[in-house]
């Protein structure tokens, strides 16, 4: 029976699995059954990430990066991911040093860089730049941030860290605090959270609350959605503390913001009220949000998911250039 | 029968049905008047409607609608009637219908988003999400057009 049941099921995970060629846009682009396959995939992309096996299914590819914007994590991350699937990179990160400077247009630059690499990499301050890169590359485009924008491998790098971590995704709490207006990794996460059956609880200060289409889109997909403003009353019944950053830039006045970050900081005290397997995650780079001395308790796993930046991208990578695990 | 305040046309196009008040809106958007033109341009506005209690009708002499135009009209006005009058007669009458997606029809509103990047070769595109009343998303960035009568780019 369980190799007929298997029989049946595989064709549909092939199918959903497919991403020879594809661009990576938005995460939006991706239903569910395809999120899960992926997560399945990045799961068996451990061993080589880690170094304990090697794996140069992807040996002679090229990726390039072009990087219009400061990164570190997601450079590095996409950088070391290529190497460890055998393959090189290429590419910028200082647009000061590029023809760009000069004047040419992303679309130019994207035509060329689709000639010599097999599958770009692309951060630029513009959105929908990595739309319209998609359009003039052959290979596929993975957006790596564009402005305000989206960044799916962030996504599923964070669905990646709770599944690993909680061991499911379906029936969890999860808290999202911080500025829930500007960050864009949280307009992703929340999309793609609303294809599981998770509790979403968002706290923020009223004047950074998420943005209504954002919530609206959640909503009509079936998530549930609520929102608080003390974290402390919030914090008990949560699996995840998603934190971000607050941005002083945001505020006119800076007292407000002082009061506001500080109201909204992780400290060891504040996660005594937690469960015991509470995770707290980040994307980083983390300001003050988090208390340093948070890092060396049981619920730290920013670093960890930061880590899991690379399981993720190499099966992405893999998975759109043909690499296995 | 609900007879119009305003002549007869011997050629051109008839646009009926627009919603009360919205018919300086369909002028804005056609690039009427046309500038150096002598043909005749009547509105008519909140005239009575069985269909919609109160309508605006915009008449256009010697000129032809274009399914672009057509288009541009279905955003602002997605209950319109547009005929076409050649020799006093309706040569050809049609419901406005909006496509999937519009090109080059409306801007973006996000200030960040590629499309309004003046140097890059994009033009504005447009998933379109709801028919009546319209509302459109910018393919590119995602975002949705707040103002959509606004956004329409002028002829």
């Amino acid at each position: 029976v369980s190799a007929n049941l298997e029989a049946a099921t595989a064709p549909a995970r092939a199918t959903a699995m497919d991403w020879r060629g594809r661009d990576v846009v938005s995460i939006r682009d991706f239903g569910r059954a395809e999120i899960d396959a992926f997560l399945d995939l990045a799961e068996r992309f451990v061993p080589a990430a880690t170094g304990q096996k090697r794996n140069t299914s992807l040996e002679g590819r090229i990726l390039a990066t072009l990087f219009y914007e400061p990164s570190t994590r997601t450079r590095l991350s996409f950088e070391a991911a290529m190497h460890r699937l055998g393959g090189s990179v290429i590419g910028f990160s200082d647009p000061g040093m590029t023809s760009g400077k000069k004047g040419e247009t992303l679309a130019d630059t994207v035509r060329v860089a689709d000639r010599l690499a097999d599958a770009l990499v692309l951060r630029h301050p513009k959105e929908g730049s990595s739309r319209l890169a998609a359009e003039y590359a052959e290979h596929p485009v993975i957006n790596a941030g564009d402005g305000a924008g989206e960044h799916p491998t962030q996504t599923l790098l964070d669905l990646f860290t709770i599944k690993q971590e909680c061991r499911r995704i379906d029936g969890l709490t999860i808290v999202l605090v911080g500025d829930l207006k500007f960050g864009r990794t949280v307009h992703s996460l929340v999309s793609a959270l609303a294809h599981y059956s998770v509790k979403i609880v968002l706290v923020s200060p009223p004047s950074l609350q998420l943005p209504d289409e954002v919530a609206a889109e959640a909503r009509e997909r079936g998530a549930t959605l609520e929102a608080a403003t003390d974290l402390e009353a919030v914090l008990p019944e949560a699996d995840v503390l998603y934190v971000t950053r607050i941005q002083q830039e945001r505020f006119a006045d800076p007292e407000e913001y002082r009061k506001v970050a500080g109201s909204y900081r992780v400290t060891n005290a504040l996660l005594a009220r937690a469960r015991r397997d509470l995770i707290v995650m980040h994307p980083l780079p983390r300001v003050d949000e988090i208390h340093p001395e948070v890092d060396a308790s049981p619920h730290a796993r920013y670093f960890d998911q930061s880590g899991n930046g690379l399981p993720v991208r190499m099966a992405l990578l893999a998975a759109l250039l043909g690499g296995k695990p | 029968m609900i007879e119009l305040k305003v002549q007869p046309i011997k050629n051109g196009t008839v646009i009926d049905h627009i919603a009360a008040g919205q018919a300086l809106q369909v002028m804005r958007i056609l690039g009427l008047p046309a500038e150096g033109s002598h043909s005749i341009v009547s509105i008519g506005m909140n005239l009575p409607s069985e269909k919609m209690g109160q309508k605006d009708v915009v008449k256009i002499e010697d000129r032809e609608l274009d399914p672009r135009e057509v288009n541009k009209i279905s955003l602002i006005a997605p209950s319109a009637t547009i005929s076409i009058i050649r020799n006093y007669q309706i040569a050809k009458k049609s419901v406005v219908q909006l496509p999937k997606e519009i090109t080059a029809l409306a801007r973006c509103e996000n200030l960040s988003c590629i499309t309004n990047a003046r140097s890059e070769p994009v033009q504005s595109r447009h998933v379109i999400m709801q028919r009546d009343p319209p509302r459109l998303q910018c393919a590119y960035c995602g975002r949705e057009v707040r103002d959509v009568a606004a956004s329409l780019v002028p002829a």
